[in-house]
């Protein structure tokens, strides 16, 4: 629904206006943010971009630090883009963010107790009323009952009508 | 004066909706068609008093009367008619407005539907009649839009404009339409409850009746989904189209569980089974539209709230949802039970692979929902913050929708009651092999090579092919002479083609989005006019930027080329407008349509190359077969239409009148 998307750009065009206002002032305002210097090892700055939509800038609606204008967002993309220089893997990197900003940080929710209904709720909602529907269909299979012997009779009396060539011209 | 009529026709509206309720009720209590038509009557009028009350609405938004609050709040002089109008949809009271238009609207067609007997509908259009009220004396009491200033204002503070954008004007009414269409088959589900049919003939008749109720929902929802993400995809400027945004979530969700309704209530129409889980889809479609406004309105998903957002409305909106959907779902459960079962079958069947369909579109409504709620009910109970974003979905929903999808196309080829797999097994080969085909060329055709997006690559094609060798199966061909062949086409009914556009379009849609999120290309870099930027094999140079002025706002107008190694090069304009009466800025992305691809350039802010020159930051995406993305659920909604058209839906043809008096 829109009404969301435009909370969220709402905030994003207040920040957009506040970088502009920043940049138009210039005077005792807070730096512009870092610009974005790609790393130069392409594998690298691939792994960056990767970790980029999993981080969530901190001062936004719902917003990856890959998407955000705002500074702190840039900051993080050159602290992340720093510490992959530095040689750090992505799960070091991962939970130093955490370590500063908290669970919140990540897109992707810590797996722990906590959220194991999160993560696994799903499947075990499928896996719940996919085997109940298969135990169902096994109980359920006995009903239709085998014929008696008066309903073999008339189901003979029924196939040889059919032998008649009228009838063979039937279902389609 | 137009004003104080909007305003009095709200209040009548609010009126004669609760009339309809209680004419209803005591109609169907003494069985009294006089009274049951009463309450009709109440019902178009009612939806006639509320078309009053919006057009007084837009007419005050048109004509810009400051004196009224949500006017002045909303618009201003300098805005294009068409803006001004979207506006009067645009705040909280606007948009109320038009869900009451919506509700009453589908209101006065169920209270003049010919095909329903006479219980069932009297007691729908008491349903219906309660719900207008209670959204209708939500509306008169703390949200009225016709609220006066005094003094009136010169000049309205304006519409936030992002939302001043085509796709956006339209994007409500579509999306309002789907959410508040549910509530027609909410009524049908309740009145079906409170009729309490034991009998088994009238559940097929019930299928029907609801079934062409939920389409035209979902269609219209279908299409407001993808205006808002087509929207979010030109006018953010971040190269994404779906975010997996709380908001978005909200709209998804009526969506899933009505598509998994339509299809539940294909095997009550034909079997009488699955009634009371159809029933529930029903209930649950609805329900989850209320979710969403609340979940919208109230702002408890965002920590902060700077638009149209208040709590305690928020809270009128909780109770509102609580009351209704807590007695329709109570009543549920005790009525439920006595429900009489359908034909049976085997799990191997036509029945079979629609309930599989129901199993998974209902696990992916959960998934949906636990994303959304998780973060809001881990916080409340244990005060810990998560985050929940793209990557949980991608690693829950993606799975779940991806078997539901490799096996979809096997089930219109499966036989009512008991279906033979190996049968269909080899009637779907050439598809299968086909789509394989596909997989293994895209892993080859696309740089860099990854296994899941040929895979799904491969279940795009599969879906598509599945869906067309139903239809070739159904008309012979290759197999008939040509003659014969078009007899049987002519002779298909209009449901059947629309099941195969609605499920070709699905697989459109996935390949869309696999290529797409598979093998996007991004750059950003500051650029002086002059350079260029490299996004995969295209160029893009920055040609000029001047000040460009529009009827609202000032823009820095970049123009920028867009070249491809021996082809022709092509001008984009992107745009950064400012816009004076809000002190806000947009952007307005250059798009270049390339065959399936886009190529999307955003201007950025002005700043300073890396060489220390002046320029402007500058982002492009190669976003290869983006078009597809909105293509799918645009064929997809004209499978519903054709769906819709169907002969035996419209006019219910062959329906049993078992309750009329």
């Amino acid at each position: 629904m829109g009404e969301g998307l435009r909370l969220r750009d709402l905030i994003r065009t207040l920040l957009a206006a506040l970088c502009l206002c920043a940049a138009s002032t210039s005077s005792a305002q807070e730096p512009p943010p870092a610009p974005d210097v790609p790393l130069a090892d392409a594998r690298q700055e691939a792994r960056a971009q990767a970790l980029f939509d999993d981080i969530r800038c901190v001062v936004c609606q719902h917003e990856a630090i890959a998407d955000s204008p705002a500074g702190i967002a840039a900051d993080m993309r050159q602290l992340v883009r720093e510490q992959i220089a530095a040689g750090r893997s992505d799960a070091e990197i991962r939970a130093d963010l955490v370590r500063r900003y908290g669970d919140f940080v990540l897109f992707s929710p810590p797996v722990r107790p906590g959220t194991w209904l999160l993560w696994f709720g799903p499947f075990a909602v499928v896996a719940a009323v996919g085997t109940g529907l298969l135990a169902l269909a096994r109980r359920r299979r006995p009903e239709a009952a085998p014929l008696t012997a008066d309903e073999e009779a008339r189901l003979a009396e029924i196939l040889a009508d059919r032998r008649d060539p009228d009838a063979m011209a039937s279902d389609d | 004066m137009i004003v104080e009529t909007g305003a009095f026709a709200l209040v009548l509206a609010f009126v004669l909706a609760a009339l309809q309720a209680g004419i209803a009720v005591a109609g169907r209590l003494r069985r009294s068609p006089v009274l049951a038509g009463a309450a009709s009557g109440a019902a178009l009028a009612s939806a006639a008093a509320v078309v009053v009350a919006f057009a007084a609405l837009v007419w005050a938004f048109a004509v810009s009367d400051f004196s009224v609050a949500n006017v002045a709040a909303n618009s201003h002089t300098d805005k294009p008619m068409l803006y001004k109008v979207a506006a009067a949809w645009g705040s909280h009271e606007g948009s109320l407005l038009l869900w009451c238009l919506v509700l009453t609207g589908f209101g006065a067609a169920l209270a003049s539907a010919r095909n329903l007997p006479f219980g069932l509908r009297t007691s729908a259009v008491a349903v219906q009649g309660l719900l207008g009220a209670l959204f209708l004396a939500f509306a008169v009491f703390t949200s009225n839009p016709f609220a006066r200033l005094d003094p009136a204002p010169f000049q309205g503070a304006s519409l936030n404009p992002l939302l001043q954008d085509p796709a956006l004007a339209l994007h409500p009414p579509m999306l309002y339409a789907g959410y508040v269409g549910f509530s027609v088959c909410f009524s049908l589900a309740v009145a079906a409850l409170v009729e309490g049919r034991a009998n088994a003939a009238f559940w097929p008749a019930w299928g029907r009746w609801v079934r062409p109720w939920a389409l035209a929902s979902w269609i219209f929802l279908t299409l407001g989904i993808a205006l808002g993400a087509f929207w979010a995809y030109y006018e953010l400027g971040w190269g994404g189209w779906w975010f997996w945004d709380p908001v978005e979530n909200a709209s998804f969700l009526p969506w899933l569980a009505g598509a998994a309704l339509l299809h539940s209530a294909i095997v009550t129409e034909r079997r009488g089974a699955l009634a009371g889980w159809s029933t529930f889809l029903a209930l649950l479609a609805f329900t989850f539209s209320m979710l969403g406004a609340f979940l919208v309105r109230s702002g408890v998903l965002t920590s902060v709230h700077a638009f149209a957002v208040d709590p305690e409305r928020g809270l009128m909106l909780l109770a509102i949802l609580g009351v209704t959907a807590g007695a329709a779902f109570a009543l549920f459960a005790w009525r439920a039970p006595q429900l009489k079962g359908g034909g049976l079958f085997a799990p191997i069947s036509r029945e079979g692979g629609l309930v599989l369909n129901n199993l998974f579109l209902t696990a992916a409504a959960a998934t949906v929902l636990l994303g959304t709620l998780y973060p809001l009910i881990l916080e409340a109970a244990t005060g810990a913050t998560i985050s929940v974003g793209p990557p949980y979905f991608a690693l829950t929903f993606v799975p779940l929708m991806a078997v539901a999808l490799v096996v979809l196309p096997a089930g219109p080829f499966l036989a009512w009651k008991r279906g033979d797999l190996k049968g269909v097994g080899q009637r779907l080969a050439v598809a299968f092999g086909l789509a394989l085909l596909l997989a293994v060329a895209g892993w080859f055709a696309f740089e860099p090579r990854k296994v899941l997006s040929a895979l799904g690559l491969g279940l795009g094609a599969w879906l598509i092919l599945g869906a067309l060798a139903e239809t070739a199966e159904r008309v012979r061909l290759l197999r008939a002479p040509v003659s014969e062949t078009l007899r049987r086409a002519r002779g298909l009914p209009l449901a059947a083609w629309g099941m195969t556009l609605a499920h070709a379009g699905l697989g459109v849609f996935v390949l869309g989005a696999v290529v797409e999120t598979g093998f996007r290309v991004e750059a950003a870099r500051p650029l002086a006019v002059g350079e260029s930027l490299q996004a995969g094999k295209w160029t893009v140079t920055l040609n000029d930027v001047r000040i460009a002025e529009g009827p609202n706002y000032l823009a820095e107008q970049g123009r920028l080329s867009v070249a491809v190694p021996g082809g022709a090069a092509r001008e984009v304009t992107a745009e950064r407008r400012f816009f004076p009466a809000g002190g806000q800025t947009t952007t307005e992305v250059g798009l270049d349509f390339r065959g399936l691809d886009d190529v999307y350039v955003v201007l950025g802010e002005r700043g300073q190359t890396l060489a220390g020159q002046p320029g402007w930051s500058v982002r492009v995406w190669w976003n290869p077969w983006a078009r597809l993305i909105f293509l799918g659920p645009a064929i997809m909604a004209i499978g519903g239409l054709l769906s819709l058209l169907d002969r035996r839906l419209r006019l219910g043809v062959g329906a049993r009148r078992p309750g009329a008096a």
